[in-house]
């Protein structure tokens, strides 16, 4: 295959992505979408390894590669559960950081690259410096966004005394040892540079993560996207490759635009987020908390009560969060959906953007347990409902139903655009217990008349509720 | 503390204060309770049920007053009762302290601690747990419609049958309290056309909600008289008043009247002469014939026919529904009981700092404590300015920026954007430039696919965007064995790049394949 054989493919490969990202418009032609992802991306492999770049000589190892990597990858793709789909794409996320970081060294050894001027070799250096840069960032935030969503690491934000002199402090490293880095003659010379710059890398991306609350995980996730996206684009001006600069650039906004809508949807500043810096009013929320104790007492219900009042509900909204997905309750849940639609009740989900720990986290599980799409609303979509809705139900949700951040601008959740639940003629609110969500800040929403209280894991109480349904 | 439940002795009282549910749910606080023999009879509830939950069945009035710490009650207890009470004992029953002087004294005497469930300060809004007038006057808006269907001779609803039409029943309500409100919803469900009129303006959306209609008074007036209760209107008021009731007369076929005015005689609103004008066959049921009536020809107890027209005027209404009305009262004194003994040992603790119990004693421990002193009520939060509540970024989905950037900052955006290309314009060889026109042109590219990525497909985007980033794999793969032309790769260090570049393949290839596989799985389950 010759040299502009090659870049032809990788033109074809190119269009096939942005189709892929575009058929996600619509779960119907998303499937479409994936395929053609799939496609571009053998049509891109396959140019790559029979063009001009790629010997014989090395088939055996790169089929081997694949092999080895893509009976992993599959395997963990078809053992993983939805729940854990958030940890998945993180791991995923670090194992792209990775190669970018080997992929990176391994051009810096190269010695077979020529250069015309010093210029180009300088502007080569940046690149590769850069590009492992990103891609440390991106493996160890990754990583500690694994542990975090999976449990392994505490979700509380580990917050450092100075952060940010201590981030600003790495950034002044890093910018000298580049300058180093550049200026050395030979490539013994730059190494050092280069692996004080990796670590220090690495420790920013497990400080920036660590730094970062559980509830802020949505965000977190589709920054470390972002980055990674970063990250293959980078590689690609390293190794004047087109087509990785277009992917990486592809997948480096659409990560930026996610983490948009999630800080949007969370009512935070975009570049505090990007920066690594948020929760920076940290030590609000007590003192708010503190001042404005929602009055009033707590009505708690119980499972054959909450079926009774799903049962006369003309209209039901479920609102789900993060707790759904640790109750595993999805099932559950869809099985009550189904006996009430059968019994004429509209029953409709009510999804705000940041609920559970990825974007459209929930709206994956509800998938999973069969629910239907087109009963599954967005906020913008279902908030104007509420006021007819019979029944609203919140299951494991706390801080995106708070009316505070409506009522209250002293809160720090204030502006944060909310599920309006309250304005249902019922809200039924389950919870383990009545401790605060992960902002911190008490929800005036558990003290309203017409809220009532369902205490207990969601996935017993709401088998209860299904056996009090159909009994 | 021991719970005695008395059996009532008012004539056509069938009421029992506490049902079996109920007394469970007490003992759980840590009180004994005491039945006499017989007191659910009349609501169907057996000794034995009493027993089976855990109560003592006592066969006396006297052995029962005598043993219990606290009475529940439904009706206010007669002298001989008042005799029976333990000195210092507690009652809960309905009092009407302002309309029995003379009892409040008999039972100050008795050193006795009072709490009537009539005086709970209703606007409280925790109080309406505790709320037996509203869900008493619940029950008898119920209540006063199936009597209403019992003595009319018609369907509600309107049908058209092969044996001809039917048209539905008209049903106007006066009133538009709890009773009333119930009564419009009873009405509404069983098919009628409603229509409803109150002098609070307030409620016409309520009556709407229930499936009424709600008629007004061509007479510019305000009626609210505080605590939900209405206030005497003016004389215009009353004469505009009484001319669309004569009007609702001629064209009803069941008048229902709750109109009552707090310590003061029901308002006669329908006069003889309505009554008169009313087709044959129709009813009046009025809810307030314990206090008058609002019907001139009402005789209260008792259903009569004046004109063709069945006037009920019932004042057991409640009690004709004993089952219901019974757990209803019970549930509202079981939740007195858990706010006077909120520590659950079965000991109550009558808190004088708690508004609610506060309203509700109207005698503490022999010393009259009616009227309470006003509720101090915190002051109605000043209305939000609706700019500040409602988040301004109410934006449609599908775009970023929904309104354009004021002209300032897209300036500043232009300038600085012109000062880094005229930069690299500046400095980057030509090589560099080709790439990096392509990297601004992707980055624009997937700005403009991505916003019209839907929401709900927000993960599979991201797995599907991680697979692709997995293109780093090219990266890998030209390094993995290029063609070594000349001397320039002499010194390579293959072996090394090599295994770089084949391990970082093998985590993009993790990548790859399970990226795509996970997003298929998940895509697979999305369905209609």
């Amino acid at each position: 295959m010759t040299a502009s054989l090659a870049t032809v493919a990788y033109i074809g490969a190119t269009i096939l992505f942005i189709l892929s990202l575009g058929g996600l418009s619509n779960p119907e032609t998303a499937r479409r979408g994936n395929l053609f992802g799939m496609v571009g991306m053998a049509i891109a492999v396959l140019a790559t390894i029979l063009g001009p770049r790629v010997t014989p000589a090395g088939y055996a190892w790169i089929v081997g590669a694949l092999v080895v990597g893509g009976a992993i990858g599959l395997i963990a793709a078809k053992k993983v559960q939805m729940t854990q789909m958030p940890e998945l794409v993180a791991l995923m996320h670090s194992l792209v950081g990775l190669a970018a970081c080997l992929v990176g060294f391994a051009s810096y050894v190269d010695t077979s690259t020529v250069f015309p001027t010093a210029a180009e070799k300088s502007i080569h250096e940046v690149e590769i410096y850069i590009g492992i840069l990103i891609g440390a960032v991106t493996f160890s935030g990754s990583i500690i966004a694994f542990g975090k969503l999976s449990g392994k690491i505490g979700g509380k934000p580990l917050l450092l005394p100075g952060r940010h002199w201590l981030n600003l402090a790495g950034l002044l490293i890093v910018i000298w040892f580049g300058r180093q880095f550049l200026q050395a003659h030979s490539i013994q010379d730059g190494m050092l540079p280069l692996i004080v710059m990796t670590v220090v890398a690495l420790l920013f991306g497990v400080h920036m993560v660590m730094a970062i609350g559980g509830a802020d995980m949505p965000v977190v996730v589709s920054m470390l996207n972002s980055y990674s996206g970063w990250a293959a684009a980078a590689t690609g001006f390293m190794l004047s490759n087109d087509l990785l600069i277009v992917v990486g650039a592809l997948v480096g906004s659409s990560g930026a635009i996610l983490s948009y809508i999630m800080c949007r949807a969370m009512n935070r500043n975009f570049i505090s987020v990007i920066a690594g810096g948020f929760g920076t009013g940290g030590g609000a929320p007590a003192a708010a908390a503190g001042d404005a104790q929602p009055a009033g007492e707590v009505v708690p219900i119980n499972a054959a009560e909450t079926a009774e009042l799903l049962r006369e509900a003309k209209n039901v909204i479920i609102v789900p969060g993060y707790g759904m997905a640790v109750a595993q309750a999805q099932h559950t849940v869809f099985e009550i959906t189904k006996f009430l639609r059968e019994k004429g009740v509209n029953v409709r989900f009510g999804i705000h953007p940041v609920a559970g720990r990825m974007p459209g986290h929930m709206n994956v599980l509800l998938a999973e347990a069969k629910v239907p799409y087109d009963i599954v609303m967005e906020m913008d979509e279902i908030n104007e409902d509420f006021p007819d809705t019979d029944v609203s139900m919140v299951i494991g949700a706390n801080d995106i139903v708070n009316p505070a951040a409506q009522d209250d601008p002293a809160s720090p959740i204030a502006g944060m655009p909310v599920l309006e639940v309250w304005k249902a003629k019922t809200s039924i609110v389950m919870k383990r217990s009545m401790a605060s969500g992960y902002a911190g800040v008490d929800n005036p929403l558990f003290y309203k008349d017409n809220n009532r209280m369902l205490f207990g894991d969601a996935k017993k109480m709401l088998d209860e509720v299904l056996a009090a349904l159909r009994a | 503390m021991r719970i005695g439940v008395p059996k009532e002795t008012a004539a056509g009282e069938k009421r029992v204060a506490t049902v079996p549910d109920v007394v469970e749910k007490l003992v759980k606080l840590g009180f004994t309770v005491a039945v006499e023999s017989g007191a659910g009879d009349a609501a169907h509830f057996a000794d034995d049920t009493y027993r089976a939950a855990g109560a003592e069945v006592l066969p006396t009035a006297a052995e029962l007053w005598a043993a219990s710490d606290i009475v529940f009650k439904v009706r206010p207890p007669t002298p001989a009762e008042v005799g029976l009470l333990r000195e210092g004992g507690t009652l809960i029953s309905f009092i009407w302290p302002a309309q029995n002087p003379e009892l409040m004294q008999q039972l100050a005497a008795r050193k006795a601690t009072v709490l009537a469930i009539d005086s709970l300060p209703r606007q409280l809004s925790r109080a309406q747990k505790m709320d037996a007038l509203t869900s008493m006057a619940g029950i008898s808006g119920y209540r006063a419609v199936i009597e209403a269907a019992n003595a009319f001779g018609r369907f509600f609803n309107g049908q058209i049958t092969a044996a001809g039409k039917i048209p539905p029943a008209k049903v106007f309500i006066a009133g538009a309290g709890v009773a009333g409100l119930a009564a419009i919803g009873t009405a509404a469900n069983l098919g009628a056309i409603v229509r409803a009129n109150d002098t609070r303006a307030e409620v016409a959306d309520q009556v709407v909600s229930l499936g009424g209609e709600f008629v007004k008074v061509d007479y510019e007036e305000e009626g609210s008289g505080g605590g939900g209760y209405a206030k005497v209107m003016s004389e215009g008021f009353q004469a505009a008043q009484r001319a669309m009731y004569a009007q609702q007369a001629q064209d009803a076929d069941i008048i229902i009247t709750t109109a009552l005015i707090p310590g003061k005689p029901a308002p006669k609103l329908i006069t003889a002469e309505m009554v008169a004008s009313m087709k044959p066959g129709s009813v009046i049921v009025d809810m307030a014939g314990e206090q008058g009536g609002n019907c001139e020809l009402t005789v209260p107890g008792e259903a009569v026919v004046r004109h063709g027209v069945t006037i009920i005027g019932y004042t057991d209404l409640v009690s004709r529904l004993a089952k219901q009305s019974s757990t209803l009262y019970s549930t509202n004194l079981l939740r007195v009981t858990e706010e006077l003994c909120k520590t659950k040992d079965g000991v109550i603790d009558v808190n004088f700092d708690d508004d609610a119990i506060r309203g509700l004693t109207v005698i503490k421990e022999g010393s009259v404590t009616w009227p309470p002193p006003p509720l101090k009520l915190p002051a109605p939060p000043p209305a939000k300015p609706a700019a500040a509540a409602a988040p301004a970024a109410k934006k449609g989905h599908g775009h970023g920026a929904s309104e354009p950037m004021p002209a300032r900052t897209l300036a500043t955006v232009f300038g600085l954007g012109a000062i880094a290309f005229l930069l690299v314009g500046h400095y980057a060889p030509a090589s560099f430039l080709s790439h990096f026109t392509v990297f601004v042109l992707a980055c624009f590219v997937g700005y403009m696919v991505v916003w019209n990525v839907t929401p709900a497909l927000h993960t599979p985007l991201m797995s599907v965007t991680n697979a692709i980033s997995s293109i780093i794999a090219i990266g890998a793969l030209v390094q993995v064995a290029p063609p070594l032309t000349g001397g320039a790769g002499a010194d390579r260090p293959n072996t090394l790049i090599l295994a770089l570049a084949v391990v970082a393949l093998v985590l993009t290839a993790v990548n790859m394949f399970g990226g795509f596989a996970v997003t298929r799985r998940m895509l697979a389950m999305f369905r209609k």
